[in-house]
């Protein structure tokens, strides 16, 4: 009796875990398309490029990732 | 002649003019400084990414002298603070990774400007700088000083705020989300063990299923409700209702299931099949963000031009604000953007907007332009007459058509099927109720809400949009890019097809030519070619390229008169050549062709006559089309090429000249009196309202990137031969739709036999529900991508 009572509770834990992990996902992902991030799916893939291949280095490769948040 | 081309644009190089420069060979002056200003800034592996990626700046002398209003610029900006503007440009030579690297990096070449960011699939740059370091005129002469203009034109002026509609998406998101969790939480119940924990938290665990799917069921649903709710109240059966009814029965079904405790509920395929059917509307959703079929004139107009105040100074004035009488000046390459009188002595215009021809017209003082003409050469004044929305080119856009939303013109298929198949479905369900509440109460309930959820048609509504979605993309990797997935649909319906003819059937890039007159000897020949070489007119350079290539001479003095001809003289003789008036030589039907008259010492030889090429494969195009459908060829033009054309064209295709735009228009209304489905397939500004009319409006263009009319579809021009393989295909795409419509009420069959006789398990639908999705789905991909490959 005691055990079976000891796994419920796990299953509560595990599905209630399982849950937030999910809800957190989905938040993450409506977050990143409001801010704008997959509107341009292609120029991101170029750009990632430019990095290595420069041999004058521009600093503002960083700064460029940022999205600017839509106003 | 050496196939050297230039290191910055590609072009290839005239020996003549070639410069070298650090090694490396440029064919002008702009190309070699646009080399200069970023191998001094550092910046040369631009031209790492891709050979010569460049574009040769133009002269823009004053062209954007009005962004130092404030006015106008704080429209066209997207953010304004004290310290930070933002603007979005759109520039349409973008095209590589070497322009993307650039324009990335314009902070190197212009202090002031933080950040600047491509979006490659729209072409545009979005720049954030800071305004009292830098102005947006700066910015936009350093863009046209290396190669990337921006294109700024009244559209940008007015259009605010763009509103992205990113709801779909949020949607599918929560649908997925309660569609992934309720599947793994129903999973062990499938299986019916009865083991102990099991059946102590089943109860927890299908209130918590329960609670999952409150998001889909009122959020990601929501728009089917809505579009049920609207076409019950506009009295038609459409596909959203069998859909709404299926979902809210399942819902409530299931809750009841659940609280009674006789079962699980259908919460897991109720979510699916959101899930899916939101899929299918993301997939039809395919758009192509490069381009744009909403276009009218003030995506050609200026913004601002420039105005002469009464006591001569110049100011630039928005052209919402030109008034009747206003004097306006009107630099190369500008666009008039009202009808006006010349003041000025002399203007070459260039209609290609509004006509599609691409000769230019010379005006004299005192002579009427209209809006739309681009100024070539001199700068000239003018009057005006009318203010922009009372100029003639853009009071066709006044017309009815204009403001008509399409989607009100047409039903879709899906609708046609659905008026049946609602009827059909709630008759089924009512009889099956009535039939068994005779047996049992409790089963006759469960066979009435077990027929609404299986019948639900979730693969019928998935039929149209996935195979459509899919033959977009097809017709779009060959070319011809649709607005949207109704227009497909449209297509097939076609009966008669209407063609304009300068632009559309014939190419403004080559032109065929011919030679009238005294035959012109090798030595003659060699004066007309350097003659030529110095000129810049669309009509020398295409001469040009037709005559044998010659040995080069200088000429001891050359002068082009513009809009006239070209007076050259060379060591052993003169050259005279230009329009027939220019050489004082009257020919008849001297107005119905394009004509260089030439003139060597002094002796009239003979003319070039430029005869309008038509497309290759247009013969073989019109036989095939005459086949199924009715073809008529409307012209802007004269009848002078009527002969010619009939020649060419099967005998039942019509032929009608000298119509005006609004004339395009009404003869294209007649047609749809008369019950025909018409599809308008033209290119210039002139076609715009007859496109707009018209079932279907496709656009040629030479380059998509560039601009044409509103319209339902933008085709390339190299694809013109196609146009026959698109309209079969269209075909061949609807009748995928109906085999699948067939494919799909075959489950919708096998799942009611289960409901009539009430066997209907949850297991069982969450079988046949996915399934039948899978199926629909890549049968019609199959099918759409079979077709795709018949000729």
């Amino acid at each position: 009796m005691l055990t079976q009572i000891q796994g419920m509770s796990v299953i509560y834990l595990l599905i209630s875990i399982s849950i937030v992990v999910a809800a957190t996902f989905l938040y993450a992902f409506i977050r990143a398309v409001r801010s704008g991030q997959y509107d341009d799916d292609y120029t991101p893939s170029v750009r990632m490029l430019f990095d290595d291949e420069l041999i004058t280095k521009p600093k503002t490769v960083t700064n460029k990732k940022e999205e600017q948040k839509p106003i | 002649m050496d196939a050297t081309n230039c290191f910055h644009c590609g072009n290839e190089i005239i020996k003549k003019e070639e410069i070298l420069f650090d090694e490396k060979r440029f064919c002008c002056n702009g190309c070699k400084t646009v080399y200069e200003i970023f191998s001094i800034n550092n910046m040369s592996c631009y031209y790492d990414f891709q050979a010569s990626p460049g574009a040769t700046p133009l002269d823009i002398n004053g062209k954007y002298d009005f962004l130092e209003n404030e006015n106008i610029v704080s429209k066209l900006l997207e953010f304004q603070e004290d310290a930070t503007h933002i603007i979005s440009l759109y520039v349409p030579h973008i095209h590589c990774s070497s322009c993307i690297w650039i324009l990335e990096n314009l902070q190197k070449l212009q202090s002031g400007i933080n950040t600047s960011q491509v979006n490659f699939p729209e072409k545009k740059v979005r720049i954030n700088y800071n305004p009292e370091k830098t102005n947006l005129k700066q910015i936009v002469a350093l863009l046209c000083s290396i190669g990337y203009e921006p294109y700024i034109s009244l559209d940008n002026f007015e259009e605010g705020k763009k509103v992205v509609d990113r709801s779909l998406v949020y949607k599918i998101g929560v649908a997925f989300f309660c569609f992934g969790n309720i599947m793994l939480l129903s999973f062990p119940e499938y299986f019916e063990v009865n083991e102990f924990w099991i059946n102590q938290y089943r109860g927890f665990l299908r209130w918590l299923v329960f609670a999952i799917s409150l998001p889909s069921f009122l959020y990601s649903a929501s728009g089917y409700y809505v579009s049920a709710w609207k076409s019950i109240k506009a009295g038609m059966l459409n596909i959203e209702i069998p859909i709404a009814l299926g979902i809210i029965v399942m819902f409530i079904r299931s809750t009841v299931d659940i609280i009674f405790d006789y079962g699980q509920g259908f919460f897991d395929s109720m979510c699916g099949l959101i899930f899916f059917m939101l899929l299918g509307k993301l997939f039809q959703q395919k758009t192509y963000s490069f381009l744009s079929f909403e276009r009218d004139y003030k995506s050609y107009f200026p913004i601002a031009i420039t105005k002469i105040l009464s006591n001569g100074t110049e100011i630039p004035v928005q052209v919402y604000d030109i008034k009747k009488g206003d004097r306006l000046l009107i630099r190369n390459q500008e666009l008039i953007p009202v009808d006006g009188i010349l003041i000025s002595n002399k203007a070459s215009i260039d209609y290609s907007f509004v006509t599609g021809e691409a000769v230019p017209i010379e005006k004299k003082s005192g002579d009427k332009i209209f809006a739309g003409g681009k100024q070539l050469g001199k700068v000239i004044e003018m009057e005006v007459l009318f203010s922009v929305s009372n100029s003639y080119l853009t009071q066709l856009w006044s017309n009815d058509v204009f403001q008509k939303k399409v989607e009100i013109k047409h039903k879709t298929i899906t609708d046609k099927i659905s008026r049946y198949f609602t009827p059909a479905l709630l008759a089924l369900a009512v009889l099956s109720f009535l039939y068994w509440i005779f047996i049992s109460v409790d089963t006759a309930f469960n066979v009435f809400t077990a027929i609404l959820i299986v019948a639900c048609p979730c693969a019928l509504a998935l039929t149209a949009p996935f195979t459509q979605g899919n033959v977009l993309r097809i017709m779009g990797r060959r070319k011809l890019y649709l607005k949207n997935a109704m227009v497909i649909e449209q297509l097939a319906k076609v009966d008669t097809i209407v063609f304009d003819k300068t632009g559309t059937i014939t190419t403004n890039e080559k032109t065929s030519i011919t030679y009238e007159g005294e035959p012109l000897n090798d030595f003659e020949l060699k004066l007309l070619g350097n003659t030529l070489r110095g000129s810049n007119h669309p009509l020398s350079r295409r001469l040009y390229d037709f005559i044998p290539k010659q040995e080069k001479i200088e000429p001891l003095h050359f002068e082009e008169i513009i809009g006239k001809g070209i007076n050259a003289e060379f060591e052993d003789g003169t050259v005279k050549l230009g329009s027939s008036q220019f050489l004082q030589h009257m020919s008849e039907n001297t107005h119905k062709k394009t004509k260089v008259h030439v003139e060597i010492n002094g002796v009239y030889k003979g003319s070039y006559i430029f005869n309008n090429q038509y497309r290759e494969g247009l013969e073989k195009l019109f036989e095939r089309l005459s086949k199924n459908y009715k073809l008529i060829v409307l012209s802007g033009d004269n009848d002078g090429e009527r002969k010619i054309l009939e020649k060419m064209l099967p005998a039942n295709a019509t032929l009608v000249f000298n119509q005006k735009p609004e004339q395009k228009l009404h003869y294209i209304e007649n047609l749809q009196k008369q019950g025909k489905n018409v599809m308008m397939v033209g290119d210039g500004l002139n076609d715009s309202g007859a496109l707009a009319q018209s079932n279907v409006g496709i656009s040629i263009s030479e380059n998509v990137n560039v601009f044409s009319p509103a319209c339902d579809g933008i085709l390339d021009a190299s694809q013109f031969q196609k146009i026959a393989f698109f309209m079969n295909y269209s075909k061949n795409a609807m009748l995928t739709i109906y085999m699948s419509f067939t494919l799909s009420l075959l489950y919708n069959i096998v799942g009611l036999s289960f409901a009539v006789t009430g066997n209907l398990l949850p297991i069982v639908a969450a079988i046949i529900m996915p399934l039948s999705t899978i199926t629909v789905v890549s049968f019609v991909t199959i099918m759409s991508n079979i077709y795709a490959t018949k000729k």
